[in-house]
């Protein structure tokens, strides 16, 4: 036992303080699955905010929000209050300087035409804004969750590339300079009478294993992208709650022995930037990870622990034959990742056991990711292949092919993976195979798409990989007029 | 002259700083109460109980009503009587609401109105056009049909037949908005606040409701967050709600449908079923053709009979077809009941006879772009339109010698201004289309995967409302002694800019900057009246009303200048800010004041009829119309031939607006138009399941273009040649017709599927071309 429950217990939030739009806040933790989006328009009369959609996937409440790891900008519809607690939040109304100065990207809105009828556009002047000030100029992919309905784009993005080069108001460079000591410090806190008991903040993972084994019917909120929609939406009450975004000791990656250790609590934008030098075709595969704003929520932890079949992140993890580490208490555990998911919506995972990190090899060459959904950008895989084969003097030596979408859970194509193994690598090979993919899988048909397409194509995936791997041009998205 | 300026959208600094208020962002009165409606979970059926006890008893409730609660249900159709704001003991779709939570908050609202215990005695469920066919269900008696010529001996005669039949989808409006309303009761009525692009409309059902004169209810809209038609009707409902729910609790309520409960409940785009069979030369000319347009309306009537007409009236685009038959089903069932979108059944129409261009093409084995301009209607006037290659050429079976006399369509209206021959043939040479076709030929020969393909589609809309009626429009202008002008039309702004136009047209009256007209919010208290903001007619017929009123204050001050200089009034000069009378030049607001203590009224109401059109629907004869608008489109698409992903490389517009009010919002309407019409036909895709449960009711699941969808290359340009009708400006309405730009997408991607052939199966690809649509068109190619 490295702490004791009473001490856990003190890690109660029982307040929740942050600076908004450059003045700190305090609010009573009282009901912690309030979201941001409705206390800044209900309560803060910020009303620039706008709810689209209510489940993350339209961006018109896009903030920006900074701590010490900087700025991002996350969709506010699905942001818990307590998740914000020392963190400093930016609406559209901050994105405008003292005395009504524009910033750079509102200014270039205006001349370029980029809004219409306006209802998007807070959440992109506060996407467009964070881009800038980190310096991002791929705009299709920082904008990619922010929805609109009637530019068709072309302006917003003639907006963004030139507000490129001016520079970063001084105004929006103070959040980062602000501790989060000083952001508690201010306000009065003002409670709303809710009902639920306070959720449990810890802030390292020895702490919260000692209180999950005392409560392991909580619910447990890391970034909040899925959870989220179970209250926007479902309009459930979650119960008992910890917060996991302030266990700082699970968001590290280190490399170590040939392997990449990532914490449960790495952000899916903070595993692409790692692994984009290491394996490209995962990174490409984590660029089209829903989108920027949930990235910057999102948590590999919780990619994997959510068990769903439609998760982006497991297949590409079980083609690389990663190990789970999972932790109930002061007992660690490491397995195949594969064998952690049992059925569907069911995994390996004892009562008070949680997710704590997973294993990757450090290069894998092989390995290729393949999303196919009916939107290219910020949508869910109707069918996703994973490749990983060793090819060595023209013979298959071995062989990880994982897919999601077309089983209950993400799944290895074992059948398939048998049919190649020891086999020269050549299309008469691979052709030969098909027919194993209706062993591994019997995929349903859905809104996403039929069972009839998920299983040509996940076929055809593999033939795409063998042409892929010879050098012949099988993406769509490299092709220019 | 501030007409014909680019000038940024007139709330563009409210948008950007966020400070732009739409409804949910006003504040309401104290103790202002918040509405959800509980849905069916059943496609058709008879309540057999309902059991609101929990919902009545939820945190935060103050009313529920249920049919039980109304001795007279109000109506919410804008057409015919058939939509009860709640289910009266049928349920009719999954989605219909069956009863109203009134509670303190929204979140509490919905939360309760989860809570319903619904009994249903199921009955079958006509979700399907095959189903409804069979059950002869259906809209109007029998379909309605039109014919021009003696289409099957015209098609019997032809060296070649050709026939098919294929599947278009709807598409949900996904206005970023969504649907919303808030009533305020007063001492003398209702103020209602809607998020409608027909304040009119929703004045009178909520006064039909109340049973009050439409003088107690004034309903007020500053702006929509995205209209696209889904607000032409769609918003009745929350408004009639708001009003029941005030008059019974003496409190404001607002009612906001979540983006969910939005999809579920209101109506979409009709999808359709077109069947088609065209006897065609070897030059791919059409000599008869027939039409069957399927179209599924869904449970209610709503404004699908209009919807399916103009459909018929653009089943022959920029086509001149001599004999031509077109036969129109409304289908009614168990689904959503579809409503306008966006063209309103004109992309429906159009996409038909794009596919039989494309069709003949292919069975001729000629260019696309041959076949179509072989098919042009002749350009009627020399002094419009004169180089265009198509002229003179053989129509039909008979020889056409170049000639000014119009060609008719199918509904015998003469097509005076055709310019699809010059504007096409620019187009052609803009982007290349030519050369691009050789190249993308090569790049195929060399790609056994990607696959790429090119189409040149263009439109040709008819502006007008096809309901006579409802083109007329009237303003209120006042100009105040300071010299600002207060600017009011019957026009709804939904972000196409429309404001800004007619704040610009008054200016120019003035001769004073649009920064001088103080744009207000829509209002049925100041102009009456008035017709939905739709047909894109909304610049044409309140730009020329606000011109009527603006003349005619200018006229007073002019008169007044001339008494009081002896000068005459035609001498008197506006602009600049300034006003020019007998050699010496006033500050606009200086003759304001003077007017204003000469006693001159400073304040007009200006109106306007659009002139020459008549229309009988029935027998589809007359000229609906008072003029078209053309474009035309070229795009480039690649796909992947393994799996049918897909991307737009390159899009190249050319678009007809007359002379412009204002090119960058013109531009800005071409833009985001294309990109929606190509959603349609690609990655929008709606789907129910097996229950008539729609499936695809959140952005999760429904797929809207986004950032990365545009064309990696985009090209528009604006044809810029005035309007030869008499509207404001020369102008020419630009709400829909590029929206129809965008089916050149879904022909580029029929293009590529064909270059995995070998020229013996037509790709007959249905909409939306979603990849698993376009895997499947590959496949059939390469069974062969």
């Amino acid at each position: 036992m490295t702490t004791n429950a009473k001490k856990a217990a003190g890690q109660d939030m029982t307040e929740v303080a942050f600076l908004l739009n450059g003045t700190p806040v305090r609010i009573a933790a009282e009901a912690p699955t309030r979201t941001l989006l409705d206390f800044l328009r209900e309560d803060q009369s910020l009303c620039g905010t706008k709810e689209g959609c209510n489940e993350g996937d339209c961006g018109a409440c896009t903030v920006m929000v900074t701590d010490a790891a900087g700025s991002r900008a996350l969709n506010a519809c699905i942001l818990f209050l307590p998740q914000l607690h020392g963190k400093a939040v930016r609406t559209v109304e901050g994105i405008s300087g003292p005395n009504g100065a524009l910033h750079p990207v509102q200014t270039e809105m205006i001349t370029h035409h980029g809004s219409q009828c306006g209802f998007c556009t807070p959440g992109f002047i506060v996407s467009m804004a964070t881009a800038h000030l980190n310096g991002q100029t791929d705009h299709d992919t920082s904008l990619a969750g922010n929805l609109c309905r009637c530019t068709g784009y072309a302006p917003i993005i003639r907006a963004a590339t030139a507000a490129e080069a001016a520079p970063i108001p001084d105004w929006i460079k103070t959040d980062a300079g602000i501790l989060s000591a000083q952001i508690s410090s201010g306000g009065e806190a003002a409670g709303r009478g809710g009902q639920t008991a306070p959720p449990f903040c810890p802030t390292n993972s020895d702490d919260f294993a000692d209180w999950y084994l005392q409560h392991p019917d909580a619910t447990l909120i890391a970034g909040a992208t899925d959870i989220g929609l179970w209250v926007t939406k479902q309009l459930r009450d979650l119960g008992q709650i910890a917060f996991l975004n302030r266990i700082a000791d699970l968001q590290h990656i280190e490399r170590q022995g040939g392997q990449l250790h990532i914490g449960a609590g790495v952000t899916i934008t903070q595993l692409r930037a790692s692994i984009a030098p290491l394996h490209p075709s995962f990174a490409e595969l984590l660029r089209r990870f829903a989108s920027e704003q949930v990235r910057n929520a999102a948590t590999i932890g919780g990619n994997i622990a959510n068990g769903s079949p439609i998760g982006d992140a497991p297949p590409a993890l079980i083609a690389l034959g990663a190990t789970l580490h999972l932790r109930q208490g002061d007992d660690l555990r490491s397995i195949p990742l594969e064998n952690f998911f049992l059925d569907y919506r069911k995994q390996d995972r004892r009562p008070g056991e949680f997710v704590a990190g997973i294993s990757i090899p450090e290069s894998t060459p092989a390995l290729r990711c393949y999303k196919l959904s009916k939107r290219f950008d910020q949508d869910i895989s109707a069918v996703l292949g994973c490749f990983n084969i060793t090819v060595e003097n023209g013979t298959v030596t071995s062989a990880r092919i994982a897919f999601g979408g077309m089983a209950g859970i993400p799944k290895r194509a074992s059948a398939v993976e048998a049919a190649v193994l020891n086999q020269p690598w050549s299309l008469a090979t691979i052709i030969k195979a098909l027919p194993t993919f209706a062993q591994d899988f019997q995929p349903l048909s859905d809104m996403r798409a039929s069972a009839d397409y998920r299983l040509t194509a996940a076929q055809n995936l593999l033939i795409r990989y063998f042409h892929d791997r010879a050098g012949t041009a099988t993406d769509v998205l490299q092709v220019q007029a | 002259m501030s007409i014909g300026k680019p000038l940024p959208h007139d709330s563009a600094l409210l948008h950007v700083t966020g400070a732009a208020r739409y409804l949910d962002d006003l504040p309401l009165p104290a103790g202002a109460l918040h509405l959800a409606f509980g849905l069916s979970t059943c496609a058709h059926g008879e309540i057999t109980t309902i059991d609101l006890s929990a919902v009545r008893a939820a945190h935060g409730v103050v009313a529920v009503f249920s049919a039980a609660d109304f001795p007279e249900m109000p109506d919410c159709s804008p057409s015919t009587h058939d939509e009860p704001l709640l289910a009266t003991g049928i349920v009719h779709y999954v989605g219909q609401p069956i009863f109203l939570v009134v509670a303190d908050s929204h979140l509490n609202a919905r939360k309760a109105a989860r809570l319903g215990q619904i009994t249903y005695t199921e009955r079958p469920a006509l979700l399907s056009v095959d189903d409804a066919l069979a059950a002869n269900s259906r809209f109007e008696q029998g379909p309605i049909i039109w014919t021009k010529g003696d289409v099957a001996r015209a098609i019997a005669a032809a060296p070649q037949q050709i026939e098919g039949s294929f599947e278009v989808g709807g598409q949900e409006h996904f206005y970023l908005e969504g649907q919303i309303a808030a009533c305020l009761p007063q001492e003398d009525g209702m103020h209602i606040y809607a998020s409608t692009q027909h304040p009119t409309e929703i004045q009178h059902k909520v006064a039909h409701a109340l049973h009050l004169p439409m003088t107690a209810v004034r309903v007020e809209t500053r702006r929509m967050g995205g209209g696209f038609g889904g607000k032409e009707s769609q918003g009745n409902a929350l408004a009639i709600a708001c009003a029941v729910a005030a008059r019974a609790t003496g409190r404001a309520c607002k009612m906001r449908y979540d983006r969910d409960d939005d999809m579920m409940i209101t109506g979409k785009r009709h999808d359709l079923r077109i069947r088609y069979r065209a006897g065609i030369d070897a030059a791919g000319r059409i000599l008869g053709l027939e039409f069957t347009h399927l179209l599924r309306c869904g449970w209610a009537q709503d404004l699908s009979l209009p919807v399916a007409d103009r459909a018929m009236l653009h089943a022959d685009n920029c086509y001149h077809l001599p004999d031509i038959r077109i036969e129109s089903h409304r289908l009614r069932t168990n689904t959503q009941s579809a409503t306008a979108f966006r063209g309103f059944g004109g992309p429906q129409g159009m996409i038909g006879i794009e596919r039989v261009m494309d069709h003949a093409a292919f069975a001729v084995g000629r260019d696309p772009l041959e076949v179509r301009r072989a098919n042009f209607y002749r350009a009627a006037d020399p002094h419009d339109a004169s180089s265009g290659p198509g002229t003179g050429h053989r129509v039909g079976s008979t020889y056409s010698p170049k000639t000014t006399a119009p060609q008719t369509t199918p509904y015998f209206m003469e097509v005076e201004d055709f310019i699809g021959h010059e504007l096409v043939a620019e187009l052609e040479k803009t982007a290349n289309y030519q050369a691009r076709k050789a190249e993308i030929a090569a790049h195929n020969a060399k790609n056994p995967i990607l696959k790429r393909g090119i189409a040149l589609t263009p439109v040709k809309f008819g502006i007008s409302f096809t309901l006579t009626w409802l083109n007329q429009a009237g303003a209120l202008v006042h100009v105040y002694q300071d010299g600002s002008i207060h600017l009011n039309h019957g026009g709804t702004e939904m972000g196409q800019g429309l404001n800004q136009k007619v704040a610009q047209v008054a200016a120019s009256v003035f001769g004073v900057d649009p920064a001088q007209v103080q744009i207000t919010a829509t209002d049925t208290g100041k102009v009456p009246n008035t017709s939905a903001t739709a047909a894109s007619s909304g610049s044409d017929l309140n730009g020329m009303a606000a011109q009527a009123a603006c003349e005619t204050i200018k006229g007073r001050m002019a008169d007044f200048l001339a008494d009081k200089f002896g000068t005459p009034a035609s001498a008197v000069r506006f602009e600049g800010g300034m006003i020019k009378a007998a050699g010496e030049t006033f500050a606009f607001a200086q003759v304001a004041a003077w007017a204003y203590q000469a006693r001159i009224s400073l304040s007009s109401t200006g109106y306007y009829a659009t002139p020459k059109i008549t229309w009988d629907r029935v027998q589809g004869k007359g000229r609906p119309f008072l003029y078209f608008a053309y474009g035309a489109a070229v795009t480039e698409v690649v796909i992947d031939t393994l799996t049918g992903e897909n991307r737009i490389l390159r899009a190249d517009l050319l678009h007809d607006t007359g002379s412009s009010l204002n090119p960058a919002l013109d531009i800005g309407q071409i833009e985001g138009a294309y990109v929606q019409g190509a959603g349609w036909l690609t990655t929008e895709e709606l789907v129910w399941n097996a229950k008539g449960q729609l499936t695809t009711h959140a952005p999760s699941t429904y797929k809207i273009p986004a950032c990365s969808d545009r064309p990696r290359r985009f090209n528009v340009a604006l044809w810029g040649k005035p309007n030869r009708e008499n509207t404001v400006g020369k102008s020419k309405a630009v709400g829909e017709p590029p929206f129809m730009l965008g089916i050149s997408a879904f022909f580029a991607l029929s293009n590529a599927i064909a270059a995995c052939g070998d020229g013996s199966v037509y790709p007959a690809l249905d909409a939306p071309a979603t990849a698993e649509r376009i895997l499947a068109a590959v496949q059939r190619q390469r069974r062969v």
